[in-house]
Parts: C-alpha cells; sequence; structure tokens
C-alpha cells in the first residue's frame, strides 16, 4: 500500500511540475510582451544587443548562405540535366531557399550562435547574482535585460535570413552559370516566373519571425530558469539549443501545411 | 560613447545589407508586381473545358505573354467555365472576333490561353467576352475516341 502511494505521489508531482513550468512559461510570454513598450523607448540597449545577437551572427550566415545555394544548385543540376531541364535550377534552388532552407536553416544556426550564448548570459547574470543586484537598485530586469534581448533576437532573425537567401541565390547563380554553363537568361527568368512575391517571399519571413520569437522565448526562458551553477548553466544551455531547433523543426511542419496547401 | 556609435553603425551596416538583400529577392528572384502594376482591362471566355488550367496561368498572342488568367468559375446559366483574364492595356487593339484556346507549353509543361486575333474593326475592352473558344485537349478524351473508332473499324 505505501509503495503504491509514494509511485502515486511521484506520478502526480512530476505531472504537476510538468504543468507548472507550461505556466511559468507563459506568465514569462506574456510579462515579455508587457515590457516591449519600454524595451522600444530605450533604443541604446536594443541596439547593442541587435549587435549582439544580429551582427555578429552575420559571418557564419553569409557563409552558410552561401554554401547552401551552391550544393542545392550543384545537386540541382546534376539531377534535372538527365531531364534536359537543367534551366530550371534557378527556380529550384530559390523555392526552396526561400520556402524552407532560408528561414530553417537560418534559424537553426542562429539558434546554435546566439540563442545559446543569451541563455548562458541570462544564466550566470543569475548564478552570479547580477540580476538581484539589478533588483536591489529598483531596476526591473524585465525590462532593462530581458526584454531588449527578446526584441533584438526577433528583429534580427527576419533580416538574417534575408541576406541569407539573398546570398544563397547569387551561391546558386555562380555554380550553375557561371561554373556548370546554364543559360544566363534562361536561369533568372525562369527563377522570376516561378518564385512569387506573396506566396513564397512573404510566408518565408512570416516564418522566420515566427521562429525568432520561438528561439527568443526558449532562449530566455532557460537562461531565467538555470539553476545558478555552472553545471546548471551549461545544461540550460544544452537545452536551449535542442528544445529551440526541434522546436523550429516542428512548427516549420505545421507553418508549412497551413501556407502551402 | 564611442563604443555605442561603433554598435549603432554596424547595426547600420547590418540593416543595409538586409535591405539589399530584400530589394534583390523582390526584383531579381521573384515577380514582385506590386510597384510596376501596369494597367490592363479584363475580358472573359466561356470554355466547355479548362483541363489543368490554373489561375496566374499566362495569356499569350504569338507566343508573347500579353495577360494573366486571373479567376476561373462555373458560369451559373450555362454550366460552362468562365475563365477571366487580365490584359495589359498596351495590347488594346486586339479585334473583338479574335478567338482564344487552351494550349499546353510542351509535352508536359503548363496550360495557357492562346490568342489568335481575328479581323473586325471592333476591338476588345474592359468587361468583353470572347465568343470563339476551343478547350483543353484532354487526354483521356482522346484516348477514349481512338478506342470508340478503333472498335467501330473491326
Amino acid at each position: 500500500m505505501n509503495g503504491f502511494q509514494s509511485l502515486m505521489q511521484e506520478i502526480g508531482r512530476t505531472f504537476l511540475e510538468k504543468v507548472a513550468v507550461f505556466g511559468r512559461g507563459f506568465l514569462f510570454i506574456l510579462s515579455l510582451f508587457s515590457a516591449m513598450p519600454s524595451a522600444l523607448l530605450r533604443v541604446d540597449l536594443l541596439m547593442k544587443q541587435i549587435y549582439v545577437a544580429g551582427v555578429l551572427s552575420l559571418p557564419i550566415i553569409l557563409m552558410a548562405g552561401l554554401f547552401v545555394g551552391m550544393v542545392l544548385s550543384l545537386q540541382g543540376y546534376n539531377i534535372l540535366v538527365e531531364f534536359n531541364a537543367e534551366e530550371a535550377v534557378g527556380s529550384m534552388t530559390a523555392l526552396s531557399l526561400l520556402r524552407e532552407l532560408g528561414p530553417v536553416v537560418g534559424a537553426l544556426l542562429f539558434a546554435g550562435r546566439a540563442g545559446s550564448a543569451l541563455t548562458a548570459e541570462i544564466g550566470l547574470m543569475r548564478s552570479t547574482e547580477q540580476i538581484s543586484a539589478l533588483e536591489m537598485m529598483a531596476v526591473d530586469p524585465l525590462k532593462f535585460v530581458y526584454a531588449p534581448r527578446f526584441l533584438a533576437v526577433v528583429i534580427a532573425l527576419p533580416l538574417l535570413v534575408l541576406i541569407f537567401n539573398a546570398l544563397g541565390v547569387f551561391g546558386g547563380y555562380l555554380v550553375s552559370v557561371s561554373w556548370l554553363g546554364v543559360d544566363d537568361g534562361a536561369f533568372w527568368s525562369q527563377m522570376s516566373s516561378q518564385v512569387d512575391w506573396h506566396e513564397d517571399v512573404v510566408n518565408g519571413m512570416i516564418k522566420s519571425v515566427a521562429f525568432g520569437l520561438l528561439i527568443a522565448v526558449v532562449a530566455l526562458f532557460q537562461g531565467v530558469n538555470a539553476i545558478p551553477s555552472s553545471e546548471g548553466v551549461s545544461n540550460a544551455t544544452t537545452r536551449t539549443v535542442v528544445h529551440s531547433s526541434l522546436g523550429i523543426l516542428g512548427l516549420d511542419f505545421i507553418l508549412t501545411s497551413i501556407m502551402f496547401n | 560613447m564611442r563604443k555605442q556609435t561603433k554598435v549603432e553603425i554596424w547595426v547600420g551596416i547590418f540593416v543595409l545589407m538586409s535591405l539589399l538583400a530584400l530589394s534583390y529577392i523582390a526584383f531579381q528572384v521573384s515577380n514582385f508586381s506590386g510597384w510596376k502594376e501596369r494597367p490592363t482591362y479584363e475580358v472573359s471566355a466561356l470554355f466547355d473545358n479548362i483541363g489543368g488550367l490554373k489561375t496566374r496561368a499566362p495569356l499569350k498572342l504569338s507566343g508573347v505573354v500579353i495577360g494573366r488568367i486571373t479567376a476561373i468559375e462555373i458560369d451559373p446559366v450555362s454550366f460552362k467555365a468562365r475563365v477571366h483574364m487580365n490584359i495589359d492595356q498596351e495590347f488594346n487593339q486586339l479585334p473583338v472576333d479574335s478567338s482564344v484556346s487552351i494550349l499546353t507549353s510542351g509535352l508536359l509543361g503548363d496550360q495557357y490561353v492562346g490568342l489568335d486575333p481575328g479581323g473586325d474593326e471592333e476591338v476588345l475592352e474592359q468587361g468583353s467576352e470572347i465568343e470563339m473558344t476551343q478547350s483543353a485537349m484532354v487526354l483521356e478524351e482522346l484516348i477514349g475516341q481512338f478506342l470508340v473508332k478503333f472498335s467501330e473499324s473491326d
């Protein structure tokens, strides 16, 4: 009887803890949104965070975009040339970049580069009691620390995805036109007749905004709830990358099924 | 303060780069038509069968794209397919007795509407209906006809 009781207690406690995490997360998101106006007023803090999240992620995004575009068009060319349709390599590269690979690969890289750094920073600020010090001085960390970082991540990711997409298309152009000898005019005209501004470009950008929100919420939440020890912060950083990567892939499927149906 | 200036310059470069990327995607990669929207006029035509024609398919005259299909619906009276198309205002000298037919680009390509100009003095204008139409070639019907002829000749 005692064993059964403690088993039930164990199940109940685990369940309640999981539910409590969801509740805390939801309240945290609400408080972030309520702190948005003050984050918009402190432009200097926002600038600093856009620099940290966006500008410092530029090198990895530039390199990745170029190479993803190049490899896409190389693979596409090898398949399409068998059907004498190698001109379609441009539209294939552009469509797969704009619809899927740009937002998803960009967001995955961004989660690894900026999301993890954000969690580690917040977690260390908590474990070294900088957040408590701010609270002691009656400075609200929500407005001063969390909200600018949240907004910066949400702004930076769509901009990075735009750059990723443009470089990917350029990489595809380099490989297929300059190297493999696809006709220049056919490459661009096929691309621009197949790629729709609203359906492909705008939907891709909506995806990247959604991924930015996801990464920002996960990274900040893990940082705030990290156990204040070196092991706790390292675990929280790992969880940020794992959770936001899986979240991006899952959310991408849901968004794709809504948008391109 | 110098550090803040450096940060702001970098953020400026970052935003500028993304704007350049956006305009590159808009004008070079996609068919962004928000700013270069040209004036058009709408005509419609009734078809017995449109096959696999889709909205946004091109309308071609001698192979040159002169307009796009904007909507496809069923005419409530005749139960035929009514195809609405926008023609560029540039091509406003098309005779009213022109005929349209649904054609396929290549063996497996997309379907489009081809326009054959007639000889009338009057020209097509906003709201005109093209009377002479030729339906899409449907492969299943062709095979059916072929089989009927084949069995008749036996």
